[in-house]
């Protein structure tokens, strides 16, 4: 697989009045085109942070952020607003705007980047077709329940036609069911549009069951502990259908002990500080 | 738990994927039709007239609001008719609380020789030009505020001391400064609403969740997108209450205005009775 996106030594601090809080160390990774990772760490050791960054809405303090063209020749740095426009963002929560029709909440992205034409429309139409949401074009967000809520601002987000989607636990205000309902659709919908997607996630399971690689990150400040790279002896399996292989139970358990680790060194790094 | 996933979607699964493919498809899955019927039922269950239990329920609602208008009414009659009576037989001397009966006569002679429409009228202009540059100059300075977080902060403690001045204490300086005339008395009704919308506008603006904001960056929104996409849209609600509690305030403003500086409109009516009677 070709790369799409190299992080090199990325680094990112916080500053406030009561002082510096370094947020991320030397951080890099590369990104495959069409490959789906999932980033796992201990809660607050800055993984939304790494999405900004990536996204350009921050900027790296030092190191760079590259987005490997296609040609593979010449490169863009982050906040490059070429580059920018290659990447979607999809946040905890759908923000779905209640004064706007499940339509309009859509179109938001693109009458932003007035970029409304026929062609989209169309493109929106069929989205709204394949995911079931035809009937509710111009029903008020409210009056979906959750799964539905989250699959049109997936929409929302793919209308833009990026080529790298960015998912900060876009699955954890859902309840457990239609969680697992939800990953499925997600995990459909990017492998049809051949998306690459990074998904920030503190679910163990929703990491393993979704990823092709799970970066697991250290405590703040955080950097690279380890890379896993998940074989499953069937490929092509739904998110659902991972979670009964034995292969699941295995990389569940790697990753589990990798994360243990964590907690019983916690008092004792706390302790030296 | 991880039986029963399998046993339920097992048969799918055999359907859906095939081994050695990474096609997965969308699936049109029971699921969503599932959902889909469950909105249509609830979308019929709001018309009414589905069974006897929820005509009982309408007819009770109904019922209900014929009970409250009825009240309001009746409050209102009795309340003019003890004012009467009270004057009538003496236990409140007339001349000074009036009667309900007085009140006609003076309206209807007041209406007769046009007078009151020409008071009433100038007092409604006043009050509703003041309202509307409160409207516009309220959210302008709440939107410049928002823009720049500097001179928000710069201007705050003055906004808060301008807010609590006794307003009705800038009325005899502002017929000083622009004369007794009608831009002064709009001036005047403006003094007592402008602040505190400003105020009210502005903290509003700034309690919008700050994830709502960061999505319209993350669709490369500017902060432009951010307030007329999210920002005013979205404190409508807000806008609509703070703006229902300023035309009260604008109608003050202008009555103060008007018994000071102002030979028309209901503050000078009001004025000219009293100094008639003393």
């Amino acid at each position: 697989m070709k790369p799409l996106l190299e992080l090199i030594d990325v680094c990112y601090s916080y500053h406030s009045k009561g002082g510096e809080t370094p947020a991320l160390q030397n951080i890099s990774f590369q990104v495959r085109q069409g490959e789906f990772i999932a980033l796992v760490g201990p809660s607050g050791c800055g993984k939304s942070t790494l999405l900004s960054l990536i996204s350009g809405l921050l900027v790296p303090e030092s190191g760079s952020i590259q987005f490997v063209r296609s040609s593979g020749e010449n490169s863009d740095t982050a906040t490059d607003s070429a580059m920018r426009g290659k990447i979607g963002y999809m946040l905890q929560k759908d923000h779905l705007f209640e004064w706007r029709t499940v339509y309009r909440n859509i179109t938001l992205g693109l009458e932003i980047q007035h970029r409304l034409d026929e062609e989209s429309r169309a493109r929106i139409d069929k989205m709204l077709r394949d995911y079931g949401l035809e009937r509710f074009r111009s029903a008020r967000p409210s009056e979906l329940s959750g799964g539905m809520r989250q699959r049109a601002a997936l929409i929302r987000t793919l209308a833009l036609e990026p080529e790298l989607l960015l998912l900060d636990e876009p699955f954890s205000a859902l309840d457990f069911q239609t969680r697992l309902a939800v990953c499925d659709d997600v995990s459909a919908i990017l492998h049809r549009e051949k998306k690459t997607a990074i998904l920030v996630t503190h679910d163990l399971s929703e990491a393993v069951s979704m990823a092709d690689r799970i970066i697991i990150l250290t405590k703040r400040p955080a950097r690279i502990r380890n890379i896993l790279e998940l074989k499953f002896e069937e490929s092509g399996l739904t998110p659902l259908a991972r979670r009964s292989t034995r292969e699941f139970q295995k990389y569940f358990n790697l990753l589990w002990e990798e994360m243990r680790d964590y907690e019983e060194e916690l008092p004792i790094e706390e302790e030296r500080s | 738990m991880r039986k029963s996933f399998r046993l339920k979607r097992n048969a799918a699964e055999a359907e859906r994927v095939t081994p050695g493919n990474r096609e997965h498809e969308v699936q049109t899955s029971k699921g969503w039709e599932c959902e889909v019927q469950a909105y249509e039922i609830a979308q019929r269950g709001q018309k009414p007239g589905t069974s006897e239990a929820q005509h009982r329920y309408l007819r009770s609602l109904r019922s209900r609001q014929y009970r409250v208008a009825a009240a309001r009414i009746l409050i209102f009659v009795l309340f003019l008719a003890v004012w009467e009576t009270a004057v009538r037989l003496g236990w409140i001397d007339g001349f000074i609380f009036s009667s309900p009966s007085r009140v006609a006569r003076t309206f209807c002679a007041m209406w007769k020789d046009g007078s009151i429409f020409l008071h009433a009228g100038v007092t409604l202009v006043e009050t509703l030009v003041s309202f509307g540059c409160v409207v516009l100059l309220g959210i302008g300075a709440a939107v410049l505020l928002w823009y720049n977080t500097e001179l928000s902060e710069i201007l705050e403690p003055y906004l808060v001391v301008l807010n609590s001045l006794p307003k009705s204490a800038l009325a005899p300086l502002l017929i000083v400064w622009l004369g007794a005339n009608m831009r002064t008395i709009i001036v005047a009704g403006m003094s007592v609403a402008i602040f505190g919308s400003i105020l009210n506008l502005y903290t509003g603006f700034n309690e919008m969740d700050p994830d709502k904001i960061k999505l319209i960056y993350t669709l490369q929104g500017t902060k432009r997108d951010v307030l007329t996409k999210v920002i005013l849209p979205g404190t409508v609600p807000l806008l609509i209450s703070v703006m229902k509690v300023n035309i009260g305030l604008c109608l003050v403003g202008v009555v103060i205005g008007e018994f000071i500086g102002a030979r028309q409109g209901l503050g000078y009516l009001i004025i000219y009775g009293s100094q008639v009677f003393t």
